[in-house]
């Protein structure tokens, strides 16, 4: 088992520098430090001086690949400041001069605040739907479950933040429209979003945990145990529910590192100061220090999702093994 | 005069519907194909959703139909230089459209700011001049909406009026389309629900003439911060909507299809850059890696100022790039299902006797390999759609959607974050890219649906199985 692991780290390293690679060619090949330079500086009669002085503000002034006047031609240059010490997870400095790192342990926290009980709350809703469509299927009641389902997810997210902000927190006043308080005392601000996001993955969820449940009903054991006369609320909840449970939670392992970059939308909606804003931030003041640390970030989070997937299946199934 | 104008999405629409035609009358040759769209077709659902799709399209397509209309001429003071002037026409620098056109009596009605719907006061009180002198704060009327009304109580009587004029006349309309219709098939004999496709058609006919009758005098969803018509913004936002859902899914395809099959098919080292290429893609986190990209973009346009001197053509530049862009970073999903199902195919007993035969790769993949993964590649089709049209108004939002001249509903979300902390809410403007917006992803998702469901073999016997199984238990 650690061999595994060990063994899939590693692969995940090409994969990184892959990553790496393709962020610097956006960021610094496309666009010369210049031009980036000159877009910050906003203004178009920006002295030579100026962009020269941002720029090494900034350690932007180096070679992209090969500094042929440093006495190590390879470590002091763009490509191995801004990329190769991501993978050590040295994320630098922002365009502004703050430390990314640092500010990333800081806002992970409050994103996981949102995104950990929207997830946990989310999956088993959409489980406990699904199961009770699955009971009811090829009736009325399920053609009209699913249309449902199909009419929720043609919503975007953005109108149910709008929607559930505007009848919540503005026309009933149940809790505060936006805002966060770390501990306890900040629950009341957490709880619109954590609804809205529940609400919001109701219909692409339900939908697809119908499919699972469906599929896994058709299977040899349902029949066998329909057969021997057991009622159809115990075959659901004893056979149908803990086999289905098994493509489902795999499914879902993946995202699970992930719930710490936090969601855009959600946290620029409801002023969570999390890793969503954070980005969201970043974009909108074209601090590209910002976006590249949090897409490398992302990617990072993002295999290891990949390889905790594999991991869950031998849990969940012994006929796995991992070698 | 006129001067048409072509935009390089505009080109790239029209070849679009071409290949669509073209992959339509192909089909005709394909029996099993075309089996398998009839019974999309023939389910009320498919066909009604269908129609409003190509509903959708149609808008789109008059709105790609640009000109720039020729100014009136300039009388010149001195008599010597009109000679000269009259050969140069000069033309209006503001790009219209066909669209424009059907819209015109919506379009010309400008307010000063917001204004609700239906609403013939003015949206914030105003400093108003009396005949006696006198000035008072008040709301006044608005300068288009409403003006032939005499008195505001007549507001709801001319409405009713209107509106029972408006569906009559769609009501016609409707009644034609379906008459004409009715007249050329009633001898045949098919299986397509064509009362579904009626009553769609009809609620098509009366909505527009509605909109566009009560649209001339009102504003039926309001106006935004700058007096423009929110219909108008929600109509014209069609095109990019549309465009953008199926440019993006089309700039797919290529990659995916190609980068699929030859890694299922040659294996070996294609397979291990493909695997690679979309493994390291599909582990960034699309929404950064679009914004990124957009950004960048942003940065492009900004230092080449001098080439994008039109609005219009900076609009579209930066449309097709975010279409592009959003191509780029989302063919990982089709590649792989592609690359598996290839996979599996290439092991079949007739592929192996093909190559026994000695048949080149290339046929061997265009006459066993494609075909065979045509269902893929379509339920792919129509399901990326409806997510490009959401992601549109996600990327807008997020300030790296398309160009903010360029109406798009993501935009007018945008815009309703300070409308809607207003007081009084302004909430027409969003809740009409809603309507619009949603209509069309729904009749997407609802047509995929129908599309999976016919094309794809292993849910067609998943859900024909239960409803079985519950048959032997009664």
């Amino acid at each position: 088992m650690l061999n595994y692991i060990i063994r899939r780290l590693l692969y995940a390293l090409p994969i990184l520098l892959g990553v790496n690679i393709i962020t610097f060619a956006l960021f610094f090949v496309v666009n010369t430090p210049d031009q980036m330079a000159r877009v910050h500086l906003g203004d178009k009669h920006v002295t030579e001086e100026a962009i020269q002085n941002w720029k090494e503000q900034r350690g932007y002034h180096k070679p992209l690949f090969i500094n042929s006047d440093s006495d190590s031609p390879l470590t002091d240059t763009i490509f191995f400041d801004k990329s190769i010490r991501l993978l050590a997870f040295d994320f630098g400095k922002s365009d502004e001069g703050r430390s990314i790192g640092a500010d990333i342990q800081e806002r992970m926290w409050p994103s996981l605040a949102v995104q950990l009980p929207t997830f946990i709350i989310g999956v088993s809703l959409n489980i406990l739907l699904a199961l009770i469509i699955v009971m009811f299927r090829a009736t009325t009641f399920d053609i009209a479950a699913v249309t449902l389902c199909v009419v929720m997810l043609s919503i975007s997210g953005v109108f149910y933040i709008i929607g559930g902000q505007y009848l919540f927190a503005k026309v009933w006043s149940l809790v505060p429209i936006s805002g966060y308080l770390p501990g306890p005392d900040g629950l009341k601000f957490l709880i619109l979003p954590i609804i809205i996001g529940v609400i919001g993955g109701i219909g692409a969820g339900t939908r697809l945990y119908r499919t699972v449940f469906l599929e896994e009903a058709t299977r040899d054991y349902i029949r066998t145990a329909r057969a021997k006369g057991v009622s159809e609320f115990n075959v659901l909840l004893k056979h149908l529910l803990p086999n289905g449970m098994i493509p489902i939670l795999t499914s879902v392992v993946v995202v699970i590192p992930s719930l710490f970059i936090g969601s855009l939308l959600m946290e620029s909606f409801f002023g969570i100061p999390g890793l969503g804003s954070y980005t969201l931030d970043a974009i909108q003041a074209q601090d590209f220090a910002i976006v590249r640390s949090m897409v490398f970030l992302g990617s990072v989070l993002y295999i290891i999702g990949l390889l905790l997937t594999d991991i869950s299946y031998t849990f969940v199934d012994p006929r796995v093994r991992l070698s | 005069m006129i001067k048409p104008v072509l935009l390089w999405s505009d080109v790239l629409i029209f070849l679009l519907v071409a290949a669509l035609s073209l992959f339509v009358l192909q089909l005709r040759n394909n029996p099993q194909a075309k089996k398998r769209w009839a019974t999309v077709f023939h389910s009320k659902v498919g066909l009604s959703s269908f129609i409003v799709i190509l509903f959708y399209v149609a808008i789109a397509l008059l709105d790609s139909l640009h000109f720039r209309e020729a100014l009136p001429a300039v009388d010149t003071e001195a008599g010597n230089e009109t000679a000269t002037a009259e050969q140069v026409i000069a033309y209006d620098n503001q790009v219209k459209s066909v669209l424009d056109l059907v819209l015109a009596d919506v379009e010309k009605n400008h307010e000063k700011t917001y204004s609700a719907p239906f609403a013939i006061y003015s949206f914030s009180k105003e400093n108003i001049t009396l005949d006696d002198g006198s000035v008072i704060r008040d709301y006044p009327r608005l300068q288009q909406a409403g003006s032939h009304l005499q008195d505001e109580d007549e507001l709801l009587a001319d409405i009713i009026a209107r509106s029972a004029d408006a569906i009559a006349m769609g009501l016609l309309i409707a009644v034609v389309i379906i008459g004409l219709h009715w007249l050329v098939s009633r001898n045949k004999t098919s299986q397509i629900p064509w009362k579904a496709a009626y009553w769609t058609i009809a609620l098509i006919c009366i909505v527009t003439s509605w909109l566009l009758e009560l649209g001339s005098v009102y504003h039926i969803f309001g106006t935004d911060k700058v007096g423009q018509d929110v219909l108008v913004q929600s109509v014209k936002a069609v095109r990019t909507g549309v465009l953008i859902g199926t440019l993006a899914t089309l700039l797919t395809l290529p990659i995916a299809i190609i980068l699929g099959i030859s890694a299922g098919y040659f294996k070996g080292w294609v397979d291990d850059v493909v695997q690679y290429t979309y493994i390291t893609l599909s582990s960034i986190p699309g929404i950064l890696l679009i914004a990124a990209s957009v950004l960048l973009i942003d940065v492009y346009i900004e230092t080449h100022a001098d080439e994008f001197n039109l609005t219009a053509i900076r609009a579209d530049f930066k449309f097709l790039a975010l279409c592009a862009i959003l191509g780029l970073t989302s063919w990982t999903g089709l590649c792989r299902l592609l690359r598996a199902e290839t996979l599996k195919i290439s092991q079949l007993d007739y592929v192996q006797a093909a190559h026994a035969f000695g048949v080149s790769h290339s046929r061997v993949i265009g006459k066993h390999i494609l075909p065979n993964v045509t269902h893929i590649i379509l339920i792919a089709l129509v399901l990326d759609f409806s997510g490009f049209v959401l992601a549109e108004a996600v990327l807008s939002y997020i300030g790296v959607g398309v160009d903010a001249s360029m109406s798009s509903w993501g935009n007018m979300i945008n815009a309703a974050r300070s409308e809607l902390s207003r007081d009084p809410v302004v909430w027409w403007s969003v809740s009409s890219a809603f309507v619009f917006m949603f209509n069309l992803v729904l009749a997407a998702n609802l047509f995929s649906d129908q599309v999976r469901n016919a094309f794809d073999p292993r849910l067609a016997s998943s859900t024909s199985e239960p409803a079985h199984a519950d048959q032997g238990d009664k």
